[in-house]
């Protein structure tokens, strides 16, 4: 690197060492904004497309022609990011852009219904600004409201459980953000969920706040690491993956800055339990990334926050805030030589920015494409530095974890899936809702003990297990145990904790239509399985939801669906089939 | 130090580092590819080089796949077969492939089915013909890449293309849609030298293969020229 940039990294957030805030939302000119961000180069991108995404409803040629030539970016690179994030246009949209959730549990609640109302009333169709250009309402995949379906998201302000009858009146006056449906017996990692003001610091420590934070700092970053180790953490973003052996991984690789990034690209549609976290109790994900800066020798964190959740940004940058203001983040704190901040950036739309390395990408300015790995992010992750990136309920754990011991912490869960988990209900229940577990229990006693069970006495046809990249489950097999091990001994993943209940009423053929047209829409494009598999799998999706299937169409979703798993490059396209092929696998004669 | 693999049940050894590719080919085998060019990065986009490695979850790309000690290998396996088989099955539904032979000797090889998915939603682009150099004829696009990669930091670092779209809408982009006459381009023809498909087609080439030989469309630009001047001293 050269000697003039040592000291300050161009990727190096400012206010680390000057103070001067990130000027995102500030009203201040866009050329203000333009000069204040252009030292840090390509790095502010997305951020400065998405601010003129918010101020001018588009993006023009001539914005993206200042935002090219002030960040250095080529500017065919520019229009490449442009188009790759769903939340970025070309073509002006309105001053209140309304985004109608069509994931699988929205759409089986009426909310093509609720789309088609909206516009209706509006006097303008799907992806057209109303004449005045105040409204313009699109079809968008999953809003993290799933517990609250159908969901409505009207500028920033969400709106959960809406009809058809109601749409046109509350997007006039949005009622108050619903808050989570948090329906748990033990509360250990949703302890505060609901009973403290989310960003006031004092009820935070006076909730066993920072305990955590301060039992690290009394310990070497090697202690700190070898207590994660031996709590058994594994991530739970999906890949379960251990979480201490990431951590010594990178404490270990060498380089010259090292990056803790918090994963809050939730979008995996059936998935709110990072949102409600963030929403309700930002300070504990945020002292288990102050926690891993220490253990791995980071100063800089990343809270990467997908785009659909405003709320949620809003929420973790004022407890960011409060933590600047207090000395918990910046230099020296808690008086030890431990200097840690954190930058909040919000994605444009792409759930393929969940996986990792296309997350570091998008961080860095470019198209959302997943990486080559190895070398794998503990070496060289962000801006080719050794990374931590961590899911926000694996975080959350971390304080906890320092907290009350390891020891005591392995008493919750099983030998082989060891603290609490949380799961997210959604569909066919009487209470749909996130779910703290801290004992072993089966799929069937958390869906009929814990959530209620099917409404109005149906009986449930199918159970999707792990989300749009998970599996079905039959009825007479909801007996396995919600662990790592039984589930994978039983050829299912419990991915980020969805439970998607479809009771006897629903037509499974529409569910899988609408996973085909998520995963369409969401492929990155990269490798030609995913990019090309996920289209042909929608063809023969929409055959089957509208019973025109033709002969050889169930060989099709087989060839197509295990090139996808076997040949894909990153775990998108690897399990973009699985619903389907597992479909196939428990009821064949739909597919004849 | 080499290390020891074994291929189709064939030992190999083959210096640390080497890709797989390079493996099999020192075991004998040819692997088959369409994004992979000598002369750009190889990226792992294809796919169509996977190869089975016993113990691995996932097929392995031999493009980018580094070679390791005791790795036992198939590249004719059932799943290597229908995975290869697929993709070519479904690029020939996505576009006109009809001017890539080596892919046409793919689909023979692997046995493809050319009407494996009726009905299927081609990728459909106009002709762009916006410069005196060459014609960008994107129906014939296969999305390897290479010309970006040419442009940029594989080659000549203009700049001039990127990636544009998403999943199967995915294309090769200028800024906002701009001809290539106004963009960084430099006509160096580099794009159109890597280009796998002849989506890219230099207009000399297409001259010449309407029978007219090089001096003839020489000698026709002058004359056109010549015209042009004779025409503006008329006025």
């Amino acid at each position: 690197m050269a000697a003039e940039t040592e000291d300050l990294s161009p990727h190096l957030p400012s206010y680390l060492e000057e103070d001067l805030l990130p000027a995102e939302h500030s009203d201040a000119p866009f050329e203000q904004y333009l000069a204040a961000v252009s030292p840090r180069g390509r790095t502010m991108l997305l951020p400065a497309l998405l601010e003129a995404q918010r101020r001018y409803n588009y993006i023009s040629s001539d914005t993206a022609t200042q935002i090219g030539r002030s960040l250095n970016v080529p500017l065919a690179d520019v229009t490449g990011v442009i188009e790759f994030y769903s939340m970025l246009t070309t073509e002006p949209t309105a001053r209140s852009v309304i985004r109608v959730c069509v994931s699988p549990v929205c759409t089986m609640f009426g909310s093509h219904d609720v789309a088609k109302s909206l516009v209706h009333a509006l006097g303008t169709t799907l992806g057209e600004p109303t004449a005045d250009g105040e409204y313009f309402v699109e079809e968008v995949q999953c809003l993290g409201l799933c517990e609250r379906a159908p969901a409505v998201l009207v500028g920033e302000r969400p709106i959960g459980q809406t009809t058809p009858d109601v749409i046109a009146e509350l997007i006039k006056r949005p009622p108050d953000p619903p808050s989570g449906l948090i329906r748990t017996g033990t509360r250990l990692l949703t302890s505060r969920l609901g009973k403290i003001s989310p960003t006031n610091l004092d009820d935070y420590q006076n909730s066993e706040g920072l305990l955590g934070l301060k039992e690290a700092l009394a310990l070497s970053p090697i202690e700190v690491i070898e207590k994660i180790r031996s709590s058994g953490l594994m991530g739970r973003g999906g890949a379960a993956f251990p979480t201490g052996i990431k951590w010594e991984s990178a404490a270990k690789a060498s380089g010259e800055s090292k990056y803790i990034i918090c994963n809050a690209d939730e979008s995996e549609p059936g998935t709110f339990k990072d949102r409600t976290l963030m929403e309700e109790d930002p300070f504990s994900i945020l002292e288990g990334l102050l926690i891993a800066g220490y253990a791995v020798g980071a100063t800089i964190g990343y809270f990467y926050i997908r785009g659909e959740y405003p709320r949620a940004q809003q929420i973790v940058g004022e407890a960011i805030d409060t933590l600047r203001k207090t000395g918990l983040l910046g230099k020296g704190i808690l008086g030890r030589d431990f200097n840690f901040d954190i930058e909040v950036r919000s994605g444009g739309g792409a759930y393929i920015c969940g996986e990792e390395t296309a997350l570091f990408e998008s961080i860095e300015g470019k198209r959302g494409f997943p990486r080559i790995k190895p070398p794998f992010p503990t070496t060289s992750g962000l801006f080719g530095m050794p990374t931590v990136i961590n899911n926000v309920e694996t975080f959350a754990n971390v304080p906890l974890i320092l907290r009350i011991g390891p020891e005591e912490y392995r008493k919750f869960g099983t030998d082989k899936s060891p603290g609490p988990r949380l799961f997210c209900i959604s569909g066919d229940v009487f209470m749909p809702g996130l779910f703290e577990i801290t004992e072993p229990l089966t799929l069937k006693d958390l869906i009929f003990k814990h959530a209620g069970g099917a409404k109005m006495g149906r009986k449930i046809q199918a159970v999707l297990l792990g989300g749009a990249a998970g599996k079905f489950v039959p009825p007479d097999q909801l007996d396995v145990r919600l662990t790592f091990e039984d589930t994978r001994a039983a050829g299912l993943s419990l991915g980020s904790g969805v439970v998607m209940v479809f009771d006897e009423t629903r037509d499974l053929r529409q569910v899988l239509l609408d996973l085909g047209h998520f995963f369409a829409h969401e492929s990155c494009g990269k490798c030609y399985p995913c990019q090309l598999g996920t289209q042909r799998q929608l063809e023969v999706l929409e055959r089957l939801a509208t019973g025109t299937l033709i002969p050889g169409d169930r060989e099709r979703l087989n060839d197509v669906g295990w090139t996808m798993t076997d040949a894909s490059l990153c775990g998108l396209g690897q399990t973009a089939a699985l619903a389907v092929l597992s479909a196939i696998e428990h009821w064949p004669q739909m597919f004849e | 130090m080499p290390i020891q693999l074994t291929i189709d049940g064939k030992p190999v050894s083959i210096e640390d580092g080497a890709s797989l590719m390079l493996a099999a080919q020192q075991a004998g085998v040819d692997t088959p590819v369409i994004c992979y060019h000598e002369a750009t990065t190889p990226n792992g986009l294809c796919r169509q080089c996977v190869v089975e490695v016993e113990g691995w979850r996932v097929l392995a790309p031999a493009c980018i796949t580094s070679a390791a000690e005791g790795m036992v290998v198939h590249t004719a396996s059932e799943r290597v077969t229908r995975a290869r088989r697929t993709i070519l099955e479904m690029l020939n539904a996505s576009m006109d492939l009809s001017e890539a032979p080596a892919i046409q000797q793919q689909m023979d090889e692997y046995k493809a089915d050319r009407k494996r998915f009726p009905g299927a939603h081609r990728r459909s682009q106009p002709l762009l013909d916006d410069n005196p150099f060459y014609v960008r004829d994107y129906d014939k696009c296969l999305m390897c890449w290479r010309c970006v990669q040419a442009c940029g930091d594989d080659l000549q670092f203009t700049y001039a293309l990127s990636t544009g779209g998403r999943g199967y809408e995915s294309h090769i982009a200028t800024f906002f849609d701009a001809p290539m006459t106004e963009t960084t381009c430099v006509f160096c023809g580099n794009c159109v030298a890597v280009c796998p498909t002849n989506a890219l087609v230099s207009k000399t080439e297409i001259f010449m293969s309407r029978g007219l030989d090089y001096d003839a469309i020489r000698r026709e630009k002058r004359k056109q020229r010549r015209a042009e001047k004779k025409e503006f001293s008329d006025d």
